[in-house]
């Protein structure tokens, strides 16, 4: 079979006549995304139900909600809203006043402040605890007759409880205790619900017993956190039992009053008081019956409010000063959430506690501490999760000038530092901001013993990170604190502090002073590398930082910037910082920057990350890691400068070599300097373009055979090669794809995709079908044959193994037949200026007509064994005759294109034989399936 | 087929008042003969606590010489070939609160080495000043005892203070009389080395069991008596007493 010459094409034309026709859609017109119109027509359908002309609205643009014209208005829900928002609006007035005086969620609670005291307050020291061998279900005493004796037993239980059968647990670990504790306060739940109600209120007293215990120390803040969760547990359970009993027949409001509470369950209120009021020992009383404080509201009106002053003054008998300071912080805790509204409790409590100060420096206080080994610094940082949450429940919402009379008794008190530091932790900022100056004085008349100043510098240096002081003050009061900062001899001391004083800095001044300091602290840091404690704290250095400085020049252009970033000297440490500045870079920096010191800076930070992948390294961080650096390398742009773009790309190269997706980033990056390149020019390169862009071209030739995916060094190749031809550098653009030609063996037949392994054919054919599309423009070279490209890889792709029973290779020749067509034309379908593609070196000689015309044969040739392989072998499967017809298609459309019109017909055997082969296949179809 | 027979008074910790009238000894008879319905039969009963002869109708109070005690019997009587059935239950008795005011006695008081008695050797004991006062010594038993006190100095440590609530039974009999006094209730209100100069509160809640108006009878008194009672750290116990006066209002 024999085809002469392809049919010329007018591309022209064609495009004239493939333009759709435009057509304008009339005002009145239907048109489905125009908004329905409804027009009452008056006219009531009878029954039809759904018909949009049944709604009474009589002109819309929008379509009528179904859901809402089903209702005149309002729909039910804010109907119901709005009833109650009528009804009795004497209750909803005095809830809204009750709210008022309730606690706002501007008040930090309990919970919050729980886990960073668990936390911070720990002991490696062994602990004991005391528990009762709680007897359960004893049985009882013969001969009880009256209630009296029921009760006699009961309490006699409780002086057992009091008294003897009490077992010792010794070297508990910190865990240990309070997996002991957690157990009582499971078994409370237990007893509670099995009406072991007395079993319950032992195990309460017996825990909080515990709270008298002061050996270990340093563990007692959490200790009083674990116990009173348990109170607390017991309070609630306490209100909610009499809270049922008056709720039979209907439950009792929230806003109940004595008289809504009937008899029996003022009665067990009652007797719950008079029980705890019979408990021997002052801790446990007070602590359990400040835990069912609520309770008094069953009583009386005024319980509370009677309740509150009387526990107040019973905690002065406690001795011990912590003891004590703890209790009231948990009054002041149980009256914050029963009676917020009773502030002079709270301030009473402060006043007491104030009043007893002098015993911590007390001679008990001293032995208790030689006894323990406990310096005093230590000791007095016990007391301010106490003091701190009694000042914040003072605080909250207080008159300004309750907090000045706080100060002024603070200085009354010589300004005792664990005092002053409360104080500055517990009032609001904006507070302590404006008297920062006034603090400062404080601070430096406080008695240097005992209590550091660091520390009371670190608590005003917090309030000061969020609230301003007046400006004029603001760089005495940098001076005045870091004065004092920078003498702190321990470092981790000196780290906590400064750490703090850091966003001050950043806050209110410029790049100057944040350097000053920065060498303070790597000055402190760097003896004895004292940095390797303190990552998380010099982590946060560099976190605020870069909260208020987002100009990288002036970042870098701190000396000390870059010194400090070498303190993180561990390696995953190292990595997150700079991960983190990178991060803050990509965001903030939004103009493309030359700038010499932020790029030093950010390669040097780059190279850092970079350095940071090893064989071990996950894939997922390795990508986020690339991702960092193209963002960075994106941002770099010397303008017009291209040649020094191409040596920051060779730089680069070098610097981050082991990170493939940043490597196709730079080819990506020169690729578009050459093509900026030319456009500069104007399409006419220079000597010196001309030798640069080659340069380009050369950057990604040797720069693709370092990737290890086959499919970016071809995509890149091709591309590549694209864009030297775009340059009129022929030979490299030869180069280019004779290279993505000689590596397509290599194309494995399965590749993983995000982490599945999927046949690679799909690509590989994409792949070539642009490949074959870029041929069209690629001019023979002068010293190889005749279509010598295409030749190369329809050579190859014969080569190639492709998969058992695949189509591919066939396909590839169906696709290279338009090629081979398109070739043979006049003029071309699309050239790149400057470049002479075959059509002009040929100049449609017939040798190299014929040429193409024998190659269109073999691959017609090749296409027909093909097809009739698949004709001969017995079509099994539906698939099979899909294939087959797929490609009777495919090919009768491709001859069609290919020889209409043109001078010479197919030859008429070659027709025939497709239309025998389909017939053939077809009535194989049928007889089998 | 067994039948129990079971006393149950409308509310248990009912307190019955009555004014002061003999003891008593009464019967009413609650059901007539006849057949009582099988199942649960509820019979309401009532009747007025009628004191007899010239006797007193006391507080109920449970002692260790005196034991007051009211008790509900209730005896079924049944035919020849059933059981009699019989049952006891303890019902209390308070008296009606007088309508008399009292008067609050404040007493003031200040306990130093000197002011002690009992003491084996005066020169061996520590230093210290411990003032206070009690606002009433005769008290209202619904009332608590309140009052205050004050550590003014110690040379000792002080360990712990405590309210020692004390019953004095006496019992008068052919071979004169038996005393007995007894703790009844404990309170600790100081624990550990107070602050110095800081007023602590006295506070003791009665106990509701164990106390009843002081009572002075031709045979028996029951009176009450608070110890305040100061723990130094070295073990020095020291006791101020001060008798009360126990009412009801």
């Amino acid at each position: 079979f024999y085809l002469e010459r392809s049919r010329g094409r007018n591309y022209e034309a064609e495009l004239q006549r493939c333009h759709p026709e435009v057509a304008l859609v009339e005002f009145g017109d239907y048109h489905p995304l125009k908004p329905i119109m409804v027009t009452d027509t008056k006219t009531r359908r009878g029954a039809r139900k759904g018909s949009t002309s049944s709604s009474s609205s009589s002109s819309s643009s929008v379509p009528p909600d179904p859901l809402s014209s089903m209702l005149d208005g309002t729909d039910p829900l804010s109907m119901f809203a709005a009833a109650s928002a009528s009804e009795t609006p004497a209750m909803s007035h005095s809830r809204r006043e009750k709210e008022e005086e309730a606690v706002g969620p501007d008040f930090e609670p309990w919970s919050s402040k729980r886990g960073e005291i668990l936390a911070r307050f720990t002991t490696t020291e062994k602990l004991s605890i005391v528990t009762a061998v709680v007897s359960v279900g004893k049985a009882p005493s013969p001969g009880s007759s009256a209630v009296s004796e029921k009760v006699r037993t009961r309490l006699e239980e409780l002086d057992d409880l009091e008294e003897g059968s009490q077992r010792e647990l010794l070297n508990l670990s910190q865990q240990d205790y309070a997996n002991r504790i957690e157990e009582l306060n499971q078994s409370l739940k237990e007893a509670w619900a099995s009406d072991q109600k007395v079993k319950a209120l032992k195990i309460v007293i017996q825990c909080s017993k515990l709270l008298s215990d002061t050996s270990v120390i340093q563990f007692y803040p959490s200790k009083f956190v674990l116990i009173t969760d348990i109170l607390d547990t017991f309070g609630r359970l306490v209100y909610d039992r009499i809270w049922t009993m008056c709720s039979d027949p209907r439950p009792l409001p929230d806003s109940f009053t004595v008289e809504d509470v009937n008899d029996t369950a003022k009665e067990t209120c009652l007797n719950w008081f008079f029980k705890i009021a019979s408990i021997r020992e002052l801790l446990p009383r007070l602590y359990v019956e400040a835990a069912i404080l609520k309770c008094n509201r069953f009583l009386n009106k005024s319980g509370i409010q009677e309740t509150l002053p009387r526990l107040t003054a019973m905690i002065r008998g406690i001795g011990d000063p912590l003891v004590a300071a703890y209790a009231r912080a948990y009054l002041c805790r149980v009256g914050m959430e029963v009676a917020p509204h009773l502030k002079d409790s709270l301030n009473r409590n402060f006043f007491d506690l104030l009043g007893t100060f002098r015993q911590i420096s007390g001679e008990s206080v001293r032995n208790q501490l030689v006894l323990q080994r406990v310096e005093v610094p230590e000791y007095l940082t016990l007391y301010s999760p106490a003091i701190s949450w009694i000042l914040q429940c003072i605080a909250y919402r207080a008159p300004e000038p309750l907090l000045t009379e706080m100060m002024e008794r603070c200085k009354k008190l010589g300004n005792n530092a664990l005092l002053l530091n409360s104080v500055m932790r517990a009032f609001r900022p904006e507070f302590v901001a404006i008297r920062a100056t006034d603090f400062i004085g404080m601070i430096k008349d406080c008695d240097e013993a005992g209590f550091p100043k660091h520390l009371l510098f670190g608590s005003l240096g917090r309030s000061l990170a969020c609230a301003d002081p007046p400006e004029s003050e603001r760089l005495t009061i940098l001076n005045e604190a870091w004065k004092v900062v920078t003498k702190v001899r321990s470092p981790q001391d000196y780290i906590n502090c400064a750490e703090i004083w850091v966003e001050f800095t950043c806050r209110h001044f410029t790049k100057r002073e944040v350097n000053t300091v920065l060498a303070d602290i790597i000055k402190h840091m760097t003896p004895d590398r004292a940095f390797e404690d303190a990552y998380p704290q010099l982590q946060s250095v560099i976190r605020k930082i870069l909260t208020y400085f987002h100009d990288f020049s002036v970042l870098f252009s701190m000396e000390r910037f870059l010194p400090f970033l070498d303190m993180f000297q561990k390696d995953s440490v190292r990595v997150e910082v700079c991960r983190s500045i990178m991060e803050v870079f990509i965001k903030h920096q939004v103009e493309l920057t030359r700038d010499p010191v932020i790029l030093n800076a950010m390669l040097h930070i780059c190279k850092t990350m970079h350095d940071s992948v090893n064989a071990l390294t996950l894939e997922d961080e390795k990508r986020s890691l690339a991702l960092l650096i193209i963002g960075f390398i994106r941002m770099v742009s010397f303008g017009r400068d291209f040649e020094q773009q191409l040596s920051f790309c060779v730089e680069a190269r070098a610097t981050f070599c082991n990170l493939e997706p940043v490597l196709v980033q730079l080819i990506h990056t020169v690729n578009q300097l050459a093509m900026e390149t030319r456009r500069v020019m104007g399409g006419n390169h220079s000597r010196k373009t001309a030798a640069f862009v080659r340069a380009c071209a050369a950057y990604s030739f040797i720069t693709i055979p370092s990737l290890s995916s086959i499919f970016s060094r071809l995509s890149l190749y091709l591309l590549s090669g694209q864009v030297a031809l775009a340059n009129q550098c022929l030979s490299q653009a030869d180069a280019f794809l004779k290279a993505a030609v000689s590596i397509l063996p290599e194309v494995p037949r399965s590749i993983s995709v995000e982490g599945k392994l999927r046949s690679s054919e799909s690509f590989l054919l994409d792949f070539i079908n642009n490949f074959l599309a870029t041929l069209l423009v690629v001019p023979d070279h002068p010293e190889h044959g005749v279509l010598y490209l295409v030749r190369g890889l329809l050579n190859m792709v014969q080569d190639y193994t492709w998969e058992d029973n695949s189509d591919a290779k066939v396909r590839v020749y169906i696709s290279a037949l338009p090629l081979l067509a398109a070739m043979s034309q006049e003029t071309y379908l699309y050239s790149i200026p400057k470049v002479d593609s075959n059509e002009t070196l040929y100049g449609g000689d017939p040798k190299f007509l014929s040429e193409i015309n024998k190659l269109c044969e073999t691959l017609i040739g090749q296409i027909l064994d093909h097809l009739k392989a698949l004709g001969r072998d017995e079509v099994r499967t539906n698939a099979d005759v899909q294939r087959f017809c797929f490609f009777f298609l495919m090919i009768r459309s491709v001859l069609q294109k290919v020889s209409r019109g043109s001078p010479c017909s197919p030859a008429p055997e070659h027709q025939s034989l497709v239309y025998k082969l389909g017939k053939n296949i077809c009535a194989s179809h049928i007889r089998f399936v | 087929m067994s039948v129990t027979l079971d006393i149950r008074l409308k509310r248990a910790n009912k307190v019955y008042h009555e004014g002061p009238i003999q003891l008593i000894s009464s019967n009413i008879e609650v059901a007539k003969a006849g057949k009582i319905p099988g199942g649960k039969t509820e019979i309401p009963f009532e009747f007025p606590l009628q004191t007899k002869g010239n006797k007193v109708l006391y507080e109920t109070y449970h002692g260790v010489f005196v034991n007051i005690q009211y008790t509900l019997r209730c005896d079924m009587k049944r035919s020849l070939l059933a059981k009699d059935l019989s049952r006891n239950c303890e019902f209390i008795v308070h008296c009606q609160p007088q309508k008399a005011k009292v008067a609050p006695t404040p007493v003031n008081f200040t306990i130093t080495p000197d002011t002690l008695q009992n003491i084996r050797e005066r020169s061996a004991l520590p230093k210290f000043l411990i003032r206070g006062h009690l606002d009433a010594t005769n008290c209202v038993i619904s009332q608590p005892l309140t009052g205050e006190l004050v550590v003014e100095n110690s040379d000792v440590p002080i360990k712990s203070i405590e309210l020692q609530l004390v019953r004095v039974e006496t019992c008068g009999c052919a071979e004169g009389y038996a005393r007995d006094a007894t703790e009844i209730q404990n309170i600790q209100i100081a624990e550990g080395d107070i602050c110095h100069g800081l007023s602590i509160p006295i506070y003791m809640v009665f106990p509701r069991l164990f106390t009843c108006p002081t009572l002075e009878t031709t045979n028996f008194k029951v009176e009450f008596e608070v110890n305040i009672v100061i723990v130094l750290h070295d073990d020095h116990l020291i006791t101020e007493n001060f008798p009360l006066k126990l009412c009801r209002v």
